[in-house]
């Protein structure tokens, strides 16, 4: 049986809708901006469930009032990184909460790959589960096709 | 990106006519009448009275007020026109505002930022306020992150950058300044829609700068000059300065302040608004040390609050002008 029949990563916020438009990134933006949540770009070629730390690109932004500035971002690094998955992180600062409250992938590779389950026999015959991407058996920046760096 | 091979129950997004939005059989979806006259616009946008307010706060600027009304004018008229489907295409609203210290660059700048705002032509209406020391970096590399930087703070609104002249410094060719230009022209450009920027210095300065900058004058739609205030206007301006902070003037004080002014305009750096302000704040310490001198009196409201001409005539200026008066008479 096929549990993600579409092979489309899903982490984060929407990630089973259609890929949002440039349109509705901002609406989502401004949402964030109205909270008062500090909005970054993260890139990485690597999408394991567990990879959390995502690359930077810039620093995180505060003290925007508009989306027009975090699509400016978004777009220089769709321009560098074309074919990694980029999302988009909302961080607020409000003392308690301190943490991500939102992050949607904005940018995905042309053809994903997906993972494999990985079986380990040890001792006694248990077996060990693991989920591996078949994209990281490429060094980085080769991964998913033809890369800035490729 | 790839279209997903799934669709989501009544999402028919795609396939929907794009007119089917904004046609009649949605009357919901219109719960404003789409503006047809001047007034519809203007009560819609309440410029009125930021225009009023303008009128009503700032003294004199006549040629300011006028240009400022022109292209209130010119915006409200393009939402009309926009009604009609003829070219609204976004205005270019960069402008730059030349004038000596102290004659309210900032001040407009700020109101500026309220009428686009409520025209609808910034959609946030901020106004992020810098100067060469914002934009420009300390070492390479330093610059287009710096100034990049600031320009997504203001997107959404109005960029106002004081002193605008001192981004391109002539004398070193390898000052950054000139990156920082560069990527401003850029923005300023392609971002037409998304922040409007304001450029401010004093007149011969900021020629010199357009000289070295030929793109960033033609990038500019608005030239505005500001001019000096005249002494009857000052006087009005401290009037209400002192009116904002609960002083006034008694009558002597009026007449003496209006002598300081004379003195003070024919003196070197002299900055209109800004040096009435210093003074008025000048006469409030002396008209404090007067009362404080005093401790047994009983103070009225109207002691507290009133500014005498001695408080004025204190004042370094009117020394200075005696002992340029009198310095023939010594030498008699």
């Amino acid at each position: 049986m096929m549990t993600n029949p579409t092979g489309r990563v899903t982490q984060g916020q929407f990630s089973f809708l259609p890929d949002l438009s440039d349109e509705e990134i901002a609406l989502q933006v401004d949402y964030g901006l109205a909270k008062g949540y500090a909005w970054s770009v993260e890139y990485t070629d690597d999408p394991h469930p567990r990879n959390t730390y995502w690359e930077m690109y810039g620093m995180p932004m505060f003290d925007l009032h508009d989306a027009a500035g975090v699509l400016l971002e978004l777009k220089a690094c769709r321009q560098t990184f074309p074919n990694h998955y980029i999302r988009l992180m909302a961080f607020d600062s409000t003392r308690g909460i301190e943490s991500i409250t939102m992050s949607f992938i904005v940018n995905r590779p042309a053809v994903e790959q997906g993972f494999g389950l990985v079986r380990q026999e040890v001792n006694g015959r248990t077996m060990r589960y693991t989920i591996h991407s078949y994209a990281t058996d490429a060094p980085e920046g080769q991964r998913y096709g033809s890369g800035p760096a490729a | 990106m790839g279209a997903p091979l799934y669709t989501l129950p009544g999402t028919a997004r795609a396939a929907e006519p794009p007119a089917a939005a904004s046609s009649p059989t949605h009357p919901a979806a219109a719960p404003i009448e789409a503006p047809r006259t001047v007034a519809d616009v203007l009560a819609q946008s309440q410029v009125m009275a930021v225009l009023d307010e303008l009128d009503a706060d700032l003294v004199g600027l006549a040629p300011v007020k006028a240009r400022i009304r022109d292209i209130a004018a010119l915006l409200v008229i393009d939402k009309l026109r926009a009604q009609h489907g003829l070219a609204a295409q976004t205005p270019s609203l960069h402008m730059c505002f030349t004038g000596n210290p102290g004659t309210g660059k900032t001040t407009v700048a700020l109101r500026m930022a309220q009428i686009l705002h409520r025209l609808g032509y910034v959609r946030k209406g901020q106004v992020v306020s810098v100067t060469r020391d914002d934009l420009v970096g300390q070492y390479i590399g330093h610059t287009a992150p710096k100034t990049k930087e600031v320009l997504k703070k203001a997107m959404g609104g109005v960029l106002f950058i004081d002193e605008a002249y001192y981004l391109y410094r002539p004398d070193n060719e390898r000052d950054y300044g000139q990156e920082a230009i560069e990527i401003l022209l850029q923005v300023m450009e392609n971002h037409r829609d998304d922040l409007v920027v304001i450029l401010a210095g004093y007149a011969d300065r900021m020629d010199t700068f357009f000289q070295s900058n030929p793109g960033m004058r033609s990038r500019i739609a608005h030239h505005i000059d500001f001019p000096d205030y005249a002494a009857a206007e000052l006087l009005q301006i401290a009037d209400r300065l002192l009116a904002d902070q609960g002083y006034r003037f008694d009558d002597e004080a009026r007449a003496a302040f209006d002598d300081y002014l004379g003195l003070r305009m024919a003196q070197p750096h002299f900055s209109n608004a800004r040096s009435v302000r210093n003074a008025l704040d000048r006469a409030r310490l002396r008209q404090a040390s007067r009362l404080f001198a005093d401790a047994q009196r009983v103070l009225s409201r109207d002691d507290l609050c009133t500014l005498s001409a001695a408080d004025i005539r204190a004042s370094r200026v009117f020394d200075s002008a005696a002992t340029v008066a009198g310095l023939p008479q010594n030498n008699h």
